[in-house]
């Protein structure tokens, strides 16, 4: 299994254990990660401000991989949604495809429609399979409760993005249940982080984070865990944030799917970056 | 007398061109952020801190930088070896011209005892030094072909660097080939050197360097009788082989003197080594005084960015030294376009054609901001636009041969650049603003809502004003365009039948005890008034700017309009402004219509 590896802007800049992790975790599984020099930011933060330049963006990156024959995998679930969202546009609308092609030409690029855009959660769950990684997960998490955190942009708008079941998803939870750990039920399970409105709108999107955060301890979790770098920061940076604020009276920390399965592999919490989290993860280890 | 005269004479150009740079370092300001560090503090400081990073364990890091990023310029390796090898051989093919033959009387002669410059080794090393730094410009001139390089832009500064090096070379390589030749040249050598005076011996050193050193002679051509060629070796190694090696050493030269053979009587006649001589030394001399005001500053310029940023940590700097480091970088900056190749936000530039987007650009704007030249108001937008548009991913700064810490940079001038507008950054709306939200306990709180609440109220008054009050008479149905243009199923709103479903599972909305007041059109309410062609009370709403984009309402619509996509297509609107989308509204049609 290689993949195109598509880090995006985020995840380098501003959560670089998550690349660290996942390079470290898809490689013990046998998942081969292919660097790209070319790709460019995936479109995401332009789609309220440039249509095209959206399109652009996603398309030229989705050439590069086309050149290269290799299917594209993301970390990040904004960027998921936003080339989905590119993918279905050119699809339906061929002068607009024209057009892209013709700037994507330029370069000697093209674009085709050949390549598949994964996230790294569908790689584990259909690539990967859930055999293999019960296999790896040799250490068991034993009574963790989980707040699986599913994101916005991979589950919806689920006609385009084809992710999981919007109203009642699984992949999430059956991944988490790999580690040995419960994946609880918890109200606000499948809404929205607020990350979106973070730096544009911090009320409402402070709120957001709250109510989830909330109903994350309400339903008794010890831990949110997520996959996409704006869900994180969001449950951790922004969330230090509101604690400090004394806007949260308390805290629920936050770990990314591969760091978790990543001690469950047996690998180092050194490693795996967990003292890079604002507010501290540490204490999940004791269920190992 | 000519010579030094010159020589000081371009010093001193130099070296006030050198005192003014520095202090510009010391005074000069990007932003107006910056004038609150006076230029007496921001020597102090930096008086301080150099001696503080020398005598401190970050000596190591200098060192470190030195040689790694300075002396052998790991940073352009890393991102093109064709670069890496242009540019070492510029740089080591120039600087050891400079060290072994320009200072020779200084370097060359104290190094070595036996120093003179037409002897083995250096005799054969100058050529091989000037033959390096043609072959670098050479290279460089054919990556700077149009297009070669994607967005690389080269300017008169550009070329000029390229010619003084080329002209300073060239012109020495051709002087070497004249003087080779030179009857004159060797005229004056045997009188001042020859241990003889008899005209026969004389006769055969002439016959021997005429056949073995390149030497062109209006008295004798050969072929030489073997015996005369013997007896002018003898008087070569007494008097002459001490400090001259073979003329074909010196292989550019000699070569060149070959080719000049033809033309060698007239050359003499108008002593074409002086001219040549002349060019040289006026080539370098002109090139040392202009150096502080032209691209060859970066000499200067960069190392120091690549020192500094090695020992300086932005978190813990003083504000003081930040600001004077920022200025220095700003001349550090050797345009060699390697953060425009490698921006995240490429397509943004090629599909917005805002050249400010891309960091090169933008960089250069801002130093002509920092020497107090004025943009215009266009290119200010364009600056603040274009540093909006940044997704803060900082290979930029990770890739930059000079060290620029170009991710502080934009940072620190952004808040500047982002204040001051009535009408706000409409641009800041959108998730390029997450970055700096991460960062809210770095800016005052009022600062940090100003050019966001500038911005909503700005778009919301201008397209209120659009909205007339008879809309409300207009009735769904019979429209086929939604005015609204790019998303594919932007007319799906059409098949809305008012279930008030995107309304209802809206997290936002949830949120306020009366979101009609908070939001102004709940997304059903703009669904509906799109029917109704009500596309400037849509681009007027609150709502817009509150929307989280989760999708819930589009995924759970009965009917699939994209509620989502819309909302996306009227944000898109909305900063466009009203003149854009009113060419496209169809109430105009309607108007015709009734």
């Amino acid at each position: 299994m290689t993949y195109a590896f598509f880090t995006g802007c985020n995840t380098p800049a501003r959560l670089p254990q998550y690349e660290h992790t996942a390079r470290i975790v898809l490689g013990r599984l046998g998942v081969t990660l292919e660097n790209c020099r070319e790709f460019t930011c995936c479109g995401y933060p332009l789609r309220n401000v440039d249509q095209k330049a959206f399109i652009l963006s996603a398309a030229g990156n989705m050439a590069f991989a086309e050149r290269s024959g290799r299917d594209i995998l993301v970390l990040c679930q904004c960027g998921f949604g936003t080339f989905k969202e590119a993918q279905y546009r050119l699809k339906a609308n061929e002068t607009l495809k024209e057009e892209i092609n013709r700037r994507l030409r330029r370069q000697g690029l093209s674009y085709e429609g050949r390549v598949e855009v994964t996230h790294v959660l569908s790689v584990l769950y259909h690539a990967v399979g859930l055999e293999v990684l019960n296999k790896a997960a040799t250490i068991q998490m034993n009574g963790l409760k989980v707040a699986a955190h599913y994101g916005c942009h991979a589950l919806r708008p689920s006609r385009i993005t084809r992710f999981d079941d919007p109203v009642a998803p699984s992949l999430f939870d059956e991944l988490i249940r790999a580690t040995g750990a419960e994946s609880v039920d918890w109200d606000e399970k499948l809404n929205c982080c607020g990350a979106p409105l973070t730096g544009v709108n911090d009320q409402v999107s402070s709120e957001l984070t709250r109510n989830k955060i909330r109903s994350g301890i309400a339903a008794g979790a010890d831990c949110l865990c997520t996959a996409c770098p704006y869900c994180q920061l969001q449950f951790d940076q922004v969330q230090a944030r509101l604690l400090s604020e004394g806007r949260l009276e308390k805290a629920l920390p936050s770990i990314l799917y591969p760091q978790l399965l990543g001690l469950c592999m047996g690998i180092g919490g050194e490693d795996l970056g967990l003292k890079e989290n604002h507010i501290n993860i540490d204490p999940i280890r004791s269920f190992l | 007398m000519f010579f030094d005269l010159f020589l000081y004479g371009s010093l001193a150009v130099f070296t006030i061109g050198l005192a003014y740079k520095m202090h510009l370092w010391f005074s000069g300001h990007i932003v107006d952020s910056q004038t609150v560090v006076g230029t007496k503090t921001r020597v102090g400081r930096a008086l301080r801190g150099i001696p503080a990073a020398l005598f401190s364990v970050r000596v190591i890091a200098l060192f470190r930088s030195l040689l790694l990023d300075v002396v052998f310029q790991r940073r352009i390796l890393k991102e093109s070896a064709y670069r890496w090898a242009m540019h070492m051989l510029i740089f080591w093919g120039f600087m050891l011209l400079l060290l072994m033959h320009a200072l020779e009387n200084w370097v060359s002669s104290s190094l070595f005892d036996d120093y003179a410059s037409t002897l083995n080794p250096y005799f054969f090393l100058r050529g091989i030094f000037g033959l390096m730094a043609v072959a670098g410009v050479v290279m460089a001139v054919y990556r700077r072909q149009p297009g070669r390089v994607p967005r690389l832009r080269t300017t008169a500064a550009d070329r000029y660097a390229l010619c003084i090096i080329g002209i300073i070379i060239l012109s020495g390589f051709f002087l070497e080939g004249a003087k080779i030749l030179s009857y004159a040249d060797f005229s004056r050598m045997v009188e001042d050197y020859a241990d003889t005076d008899d005209a026969q011996e004389l006769q055969a050193l002439e016959a021997y360097w005429v056949k073995e050193m390149g030497v062109f002679s209006p008295n004798m051509k050969g072929p030489f009788e073997p015996g005369v060629i013997r007896q002018g070796l003898e008087l070569h190694e007494m008097s002459c082989q001490a400090c001259h090696s073979a003329s074909q050493s010196a292989f550019v030269g000699y070569g060149l003197s070959l080719a000049m053979r033809p033309m060698a009587s007239v050359l003499e006649d108008m002593a074409a080594v002086n001219i040549l001589w002349t060019i040289h030394i006026l080539a370098c001399f002109f090139g040392l005084a202009f150096l502080p005001f032209s691209k060859m500053f970066h000499i200067i310029a960069t190392p120091l960015s690549l020192l500094s940023n090695a020992v300086m940590d932005p978190r813990r700097s003083y504000p003081a030294n930040i600001a004077t480091r920022q200025m220095l970088e700003l001349d550090a900056c050797a345009r060699c376009g390697t953060c425009s190749l490698r921006c995240s936000s490429v397509p943004a530039f090629e599909a917005m054609d805002n050249a400010a987007i891309l960091p090169s650009e933008r960089l250069q704007m801002l130093k002509r901001l920092a020497n107090g030249k004025r943009l215009s108001d266009g290119e200010m937008k364009a600056v603040r636009d274009g540093i909006i548009i940044c997704t803060n991913c900082d290979r930029c700064t990770v890739v930059c041969p000079s060290g620029i810490d170009l991710r502080d940079l934009w940072v620190n001038v952004r808040e500047d650049l982002v204040q001051g507008q009535a009408e706000g950054q409409s641009l800041m709306l959108s998730t390029f603003s997450f970055a700096r939200g991460l960062q809210k306990e770095r800016i005052a709180a009022d600062a940090y809502e100003r050019p966001l609440r500038a911005a909503r109220q700005s778009i919301m008054d201008t397209w209120r004003s659009c909205c007339e009050p008879q809309d409300a008479l207009f009735t769904l149905g019979g429209k086929s365009r939604s005015g609204v243009g790019f998303a594919h199923n932007a007319d799906s709103f059409l098949s809305c039948f008012g279930c008030q479903n995107c309304t209802t599972v809206c997290p936002v909305v949830a949120q306020f005890e009366n979101p009609q007041a908070a939001l102004g059109l709940l997304p059903h309410q703009i669904m509906y008034s799109l029917g109704l062609g009500l596309i400037e009370q849509a681009c007027a709403s609150e709502m817009l700017w509150a929307c989280t984009t989760c999708y819930q309402c589009q995924e759970h619509c009965p009917q699939n309009v994209e509620v989502t996509d819309i909302l996306y297509d009227l944000k898109v609107m909305a900063l466009k402004g009203p003149s854009k989308a009113v060419e496209q509204s169809p109430k105009r049609h309607w108007q015709q219509a009734a």
